[in-house]
């Protein structure tokens, strides 16, 4: 892997170093997003920016090679379902829709256990949002346009016009 | 009983995100799981109708959680928008296959559903700006499903205006927070009947108005219907047409301006000016169309106008005239677009110019395009003639009888206009030989089949009186009611 | 007084869509009266040498309300924010589609539909 598309070297080394770390921040902010700002989407969208610096550096087939697009589309419904699963367990377990059923103790304090389901929602979210953000921007950017018919022409005449 | 309330926008979410996960292996699983989520739906909708009651979210009381409403008006909405979407869905087995990909169209298509459900049900501002923007996005989408210069160009222009209106709704959102200091409807009715109808909130008012009034397509703000409706899928511009303007716009203002913020007699005026407006231009620019889809387009703005008209007026027995129309509207003009899907489907044509005699040849297709249009056009014993006649009784009671005239006079023309589309679209001999391409499915004739019966039953609600129709009686309460106690 | 200021930033917004021809700045326009709203939002959620939304134990509820920032307008922002950035998505998608088949990104020469 070196000089085949992507960026320069210095790019794709420093991105080779930070991806992993980016990506752990990412999850941090998830998991701790009931007890220091942050939470499920701006998690998800840190993680999801690790695949998008990769994308960057090295171009799309890379992206796919560390996430494939099936996999991103599944995820991406996976965890819109699990979200609304932990909804409905709120249902099933303690009577209401989105009940917290796991519940929280005063004992608990800071630490990772004392805010319920909020934990599993936020890592279901950001679930959702890295792998829905990956694909819009990975999509968006290797689109390849092919303009046809009516456009070709108006670019065309574009072009001979001065 | 209860717990079915949330149910309403959870299935069909969950039928929306399933489907991509599965649908890569089985072409059937699409079909069979978005027509599951709608008949079950449809259900639910009648098991509800009748009931009352809030619904906390979470368990939270009023203040603290999100809660969700069930009462007469939501109730019929509800019924509308699952019933309409049923027949939409049936329709769509066979019609879809025109288009690729068809797991992205029920997705997006239950997206749109839920977002509906969700704007009905609930009974806080902030999250019905967030179901009315998950309906919306996914028509956004849908409008541009065929991918094709003219969709794609309907599309944007309904995105951008769609996005204005949008942005328009949340600074009146935010000016309404700031007043109040909530975003549960009954405690903002609560305040504002102790703050009274300050400038701050009267400029909130008319960010509602201009905002809803894009969503619904009231005549200043119409511009993006005629283009966004014919475009889309013929199953989703009966969707758009008959269910969407009136979920997250009619439905929206009135209770908003009813329930909430409590009605003026301002406010009823405007709504009745934009209503005329409506009824009026929608027909007239709709008399000159021959694109069929088109057509219908310009006679949906006219109708909403007839709701907001009856609205306006503000009396029990406007209001029971408006609410029953925009039944029968949902029903009627879901109808006609089905039609008028159907007949592209068999010859892949819809300009009226290049039809003809299509009575003959889908059979079926004449018989309920001459229901939808009788029922659109008033004639007396289809559903149309008696919400038209509530709403005249209702102008001629309040004293306007200017606006009943109008009433009259533009229900004419409608009809005038359709007798045009029956002769050329169905009965006249068409110009040159028509080419059928395909016969008509059967599960598209079970959907034209329920709507057209359907516009006929609906007819029968005016047994227990024109004062108040089977259903629209407890929705006319629900409004009337004045605004939400605490 | 700063209120306005957001709105003046929504006005510059509706000036982009309204007489702009070309699409993308269409959508800026769009996405600039977006921004004034959530910054409209963001203004109304603000309390000079306010305290941080927690209540401690045993604070009288209307004690930490008359001290404390709104927490609220933060959570719709964040909520609308991901709203628009799902309408950016698909407006820019679309952008991109119209582009494949006009060939422009000028508006006025997209003009299949008329009536």
């Amino acid at each position: 892997m070196a000089a085949e598309g992507g960026m320069s070297l210095v790019v794709k080394t420093v991105t080779r170093w930070l991806k992993g770390l980016i990506f752990l921040f990412g999850m941090y902010i998830m998991i701790y997003g009931h007890l220091t700002p942050g939470g499920g989407f701006a998690g998800g969208v840190i993680c999801a920016s690790a695949f998008i610096l990769i994308t960057l550096a090295y171009g799309a087939p890379e992206a796919y090679r560390h996430l494939p697009r099936g996999a991103a589309e599944k995820l991406d419904s996976f965890g819109a379902l699990t979200f609304l699963i932990i909804a409905l367990l709120g249902l099933w377990f303690a009577g209401v829709f989105f009940r917290n059923f796991i519940g929280t103790s005063p004992e608990s304090h800071f630490r990772l256990t004392s805010a319920g389901v909020i934990v599993p929602c936020n890592l279901a979210i950001g679930l959702k949002v890295l792998s829905s953000l990956f694909l819009v921007f990975v999509m968006l950017s290797a689109l390849h346009i092919i303009v046809s018919g009516e456009g070709r022409r108006r670019i065309e005449r574009r072009r001979h016009t001065p | 009983m209860i717990h079915a309330i949330p149910m309403m926008v959870v299935l069909p979410l969950a039928g929306a995100f399933f489907i991509p996960m599965v649908s890569r292996r089985a072409a059937w699983v699409p079909d069979a799981v978005g027509n599951a989520v709608m008949v079950v739906l449809a259900v639910i909708s009648f098991g509800l109708i009748g009931r009352e009651g809030i619904y906390h979210v979470g368990g939270w009381p009023t203040p603290l959680g999100i809660d969700l409403r069930l009462d007469g008006l939501t109730a019929i909405l509800l019924l509308a928008v699952n019933g309409i979407g049923l027949c939409a869905a049936l329709f769509s087995v066979s019609y879809m296959e025109l288009y690729t990909s068809k797991f992205r169209y029920y997705s997006l298509f239950l997206f749109m559903v839920a977002g509906m459900n969700g704007v009905i049900i609930t009974g806080d501002l902030f999250n019905l700006y967030v179901f009315m923007e998950i309906a919306a996005i996914a028509s956004y989408a849908l409008v541009a499903f065929g991918c094709e210069h003219e969709e794609l160009e309907a599309s944007f222009k309904y995105a951008v205006l769609g996005g204005v209106a949008s942005s328009l709704i949340l600074i009146g959102i935010a000016v309404v927070y700031m007043i109040t200091g909530s975003l549960n409807m009954a405690q903002i009715a609560d305040r504002i009947q102790t703050i009274g109808l300050t400038p701050p909130i009267l400029l909130a008012l008319c960010l509602f108005v201009a905002g809803f009034g894009l969503k619904a397509a009231l005549v200043p703000f119409h511009a993006w219907l005629p283009d966004a409706h014919p475009s889309a899928p013929a199953p989703v511009s009966a969707m758009l047409s008959g269910v969407l303007i009136k979920a997250i716009g009619v439905y929206v203002m009135a209770r908003l301006f009813f329930n909430v913020f409590g009605p003026t007699s301002d406010l009823l005026a405007v709504m009745r000016l934009l209503g005329v407006l409506s009824m009026v231009i929608g027909v007239l620019l709709a008399v000159g169309q021959w694109d069929m889809k088109r057509l219908f387009a310009y006679h949906s703005i006219s109708q909403i106008g007839y709701v907001m008209l009856g609205l306006g007026l503000g009396t029990p027995l406007g209001l029971a005239g408006g609410l029953f129309h925009l039944l029968n509207h949902s029903v009627f003009k879901s109808l006609l677009f089905l039609n008028a899907g159907s007949v592209e489907y068999s010859t892949g044509r819809r300009n009226l110019k290049q039809l003809g005699g299509m009575a003959r040849i889908l059979p079926l297709t004449g018989g309920t395009t001459l229901v939808a249009s009788m029922s659109i056009g008033g004639v007396p014993p289809f559903n149309g003639f008696w919400s038209k006649l509530i709403i005249i009784f209702a102008c001629i009671r309040a004293g306007f009888y200017g606006l009943a005239g109008w009433a009259v006079l533009v229900s004419v023309i409608t009809l005038a206009s359709f007798l045009k589309v029956l002769r050329y679209g169905f009965y006249e001999a068409p110009a040159e030989k028509l080419r059928v391409e395909r016969s008509m499915a059967p599960l598209m004739a079970v959907a034209l089949l329920l709507l057209a019966i359907s516009c006929l039953a609906m007819s029968l609600f005016v047994v227990t009186g024109l004062e108040s129709p089977v259903l629209v009686d407890r929705a006319v309460e629900a409004l009337s009611a004045g605004v939400f106690g605490m | 007084m700063i209120y306005a200021l957001c709105l003046v930033l929504v006005g510059i917004g509706l000036y982009g869509v309204l007489a702009k021809k070309n699409v993308v700045k269409i959508v800026i326009g769009l996405m600039i009266m977006e921004y004034g709203i959530h910054l409209l939002l963001i203004l109304i959620g603000y309390r000079r040498n306010g305290a941080f939304p927690i209540m401690q134990p045993g604070q009288d509820p209307g004690a930490y309300a008359s001290v404390a920032v709104d927490p609220l307008p933060q959570a719709l922002v964040l909520t609308s924010i991901v709203i628009s950035l799902g309408v950016l998505a698909l407006l820019v998608a679309l952008c991109l589609r119209l582009y494949e088949k006009y060939g422009t990104f000028d508006i006025s020469e997209m003009r299949r539909l008329r009536g």
